[in-house]
């Protein structure tokens, strides 16, 4: 079963016939097993990764470094709703060591981004300090290389 | 000049590999998709590659002994001992060669007479035959049936043994059929060869890639390890065909007949290719082994994904147990193997290689390899299904 969600990790884009045929089982049992992972929350969305680079469109990625007061009976985790519930935050990740919480947080432009960081995450009650750091170029994210050079160099034909 | 007669009677007798032959009619399309190439899609995993930069880094780049690197050797005598329940107790039973195939050419013209018979099943990988020839043998095909599951069974062989049979090659897991061997089968070829001096040449490059079940290594059987050269390599376990390193192990007097022809040519296997495939075998037992099991998952998938869909389509299909190919039977749809192949090509533009290139006994088949992203299998099976159901 984990199989089938390994595969659709990579590829959410194959149909449940053909992920029936390469795990040997029923396609119904396929559907009904995806469905159930999804009812479930273990498959949590369907993903697609872009290049927004490659792209016209404007996008300005930090990571910002935030220190907190975690507060009495909640830790860091309503801390950590106020943050994530803002739609700019695009990951929230509780750290060790120098700084409690990574925030990656997307605007159209690095104003954009000032803005949010200024007026609406620095203000917040428990935020004791940030550091934003502007990310310049992706080179992987989430597993995947973006200009992968690793090109097929196979012959066409071989033994 | 006249060439032709300056060229030597051996090689003029060898007939070019057929699937050269079809490898220039397909890369005159450049947007062909191929299914019909012999080797891994994944790239060498990052961490072989790694160890082979930092040694060039600090300079290794000489000969080594003819043998190959004792830490090399050492690390294959583990391997073989851990994964295949084989143990070899020297490094004077393991040569390191230039890729499997040089080890098969060695074996070949170590063993060898001029004369001497060498049984070779049929359809088998191309490159058997003419190290054979080469070598001064003689070829006798045994041919092995689908029904069978393109396996040598212990009758076929009895019958094919002769006075003059000095050898017989066992290729499993098998190229182009995907046949394996298991454990039973392997004991009763044993029983027909105990008492005769013939040599057992397994080529066990694909031992890695078997699925649903063990690779059962033939010096394993009770009794065999003293008449047995057992081949294999790096190429398709740890995707490293580029290398060019395989190995063989064996009884030392053989071993040590190959290791002379090999110190006057080959020399030495290159060093960087050496040190590469230990880093392959030292991680064995944690990342290496893994990145093996990874790969091996996917093919997996893939196989299964073509068997049943080649089947659907009405290509009977023979359900491979190792390496990466499936050989689907085309003979429902009237046409010949080459016909099959060169048709497809032309009108739907998808490579894949006829059975007789491994021997007129693979007329009616086709070997697709599944070496290569779903996204291709994917549209290849869209494409080949449209083909049929035209041609049927």
């Amino acid at each position: 079963m984990e199989e089938i969600l390994e595969i659709l990790e990579e590829n959410n884009r194959i149909s449940p016939e053909e992920i029936a045929k390469m795990v040997n089982m029923d396609v119904e049992e396929v559907k009904s097993f995806i469905k159930s992972m999804e009812e479930q929350n273990v498959i949590v969305k369907y993903n697609t990764i872009i290049n927004w680079e490659k792209t016209e469109k404007d996008l300005v990625t930090a990571l910002i470094e935030v220190r907190v007061t975690p507060q009495r009976g909640e830790g860091f985790d309503a801390i950590a709703e106020r943050i994530y519930r803002f739609p700019q935050v695009k990951s929230l990740y509780l750290m060790s060591g120098a700084y409690d919480l990574a925030v990656v947080v997307e605007g159209k432009t690095m104003k954009e981004v000032a803005y949010f960081v200024a007026e609406q995450l620095s203000v917040l009650d428990s935020v004791v300090s940030t550091a934003t750091h502007f990310i310049l170029k992706k080179y992987k994210d989430d597993g995947v290389i973006f200009e992968d050079k690793e090109k097929d160099r196979r012959l066409v034909i071989a033994p | 000049m006249n060439y032709s007669g300056l060229i030597s009677k051996k090689v003029n007798s060898i007939p070019p590999s057929g699937i050269r032959k079809f490898f220039d009619l397909a890369n005159e399309m450049e947007d062909a998709i191929s299914l019909g190439v012999g080797e891994p899609d994944f790239i060498t995993p990052w961490h072989i590659r790694e160890a082979c930069i930092y040694s060039l880094e600090r300079g290794y780049t000489h000969y080594t002994s003819n043998r190959g690197m004792p830490e090399l050797l050492n690390e294959i005598l583990k391997y073989l001992k851990d994964r295949f329940g084989v143990e070899y107790g020297s490094e004077k039973e393991i040569i390191v060669t230039v890729g499997a195939s040089e080890a098969i050419d060695l074996a070949m013209r170590a063993i060898l007479n001029d004369g001497d018979e060498v049984l070779i099943p049929e359809p088998s990988y191309v490159s058997y035959m003419p190290s054979v020839v080469m070598a001064g043998g003689k070829v006798v095909p045994i041919i092995t049936k689908v029904e069978d599951e393109f396996k040598v069974t212990p009758e076929q062989l009895k019958s094919c043994i002769t006075e003059k049979t000095k050898a017989i090659i066992l290729p499993y897991p098998n190229n182009p059929t995907g046949a394996i061997m298991n454990r039973k089968d392997l004991e009763a070829i044993a029983q027909v060869l105990e008492g005769t001096d013939i040599i057992v040449v397994s080529d066990e490059i694909y031992a890695e890639l078997t699925y649903n079940g063990e690779h059962a290594c033939f010096s394993s059987i009770p009794g065999m390890k003293e008449r047995t050269i057992l081949i294999n390599g790096f190429s398709k376990a740890f995707a490293m065909t580029g290398w060019r390193l395989g190995y063989a192990a064996g009884p030392e007097q053989i071993i040590s007949a190959m290791v002379k022809i090999h110190q006057y040519t080959a020399l030495c296997a290159p060093i960087m290719a050496q040190i590469a495939a230990k880093e392959a075998l030292r991680q064995g037992a944690s990342d290496g082994q893994k990145d093996v099991e990874e790969m091996r998952k996917k093919y997996n998938r893939r196989r299964r994904l073509m068997v049943k869909s080649f089947n659907e389509m009405g290509l009977t299909c023979f359900e491979p147990r190792g390496a990466f190919y499936v050989f689907p039977c085309i003979a429902s749809t009237g046409l010949s193997s080459e016909e099959f192949c060169e048709q497809l090509l032309r009108e739907e533009k998808v490579a894949v290689v006829p059975g007789t290139a491994f021997g007129q006994s693979g007329e009616g088949f086709i070997r697709c390899s599944y070496a290569y992203s779903i996204e291709n299998i994917r549209e290849a099976l869209k494409r080949i299904g449209k083909f049929v159901t035209r041609k049927k």
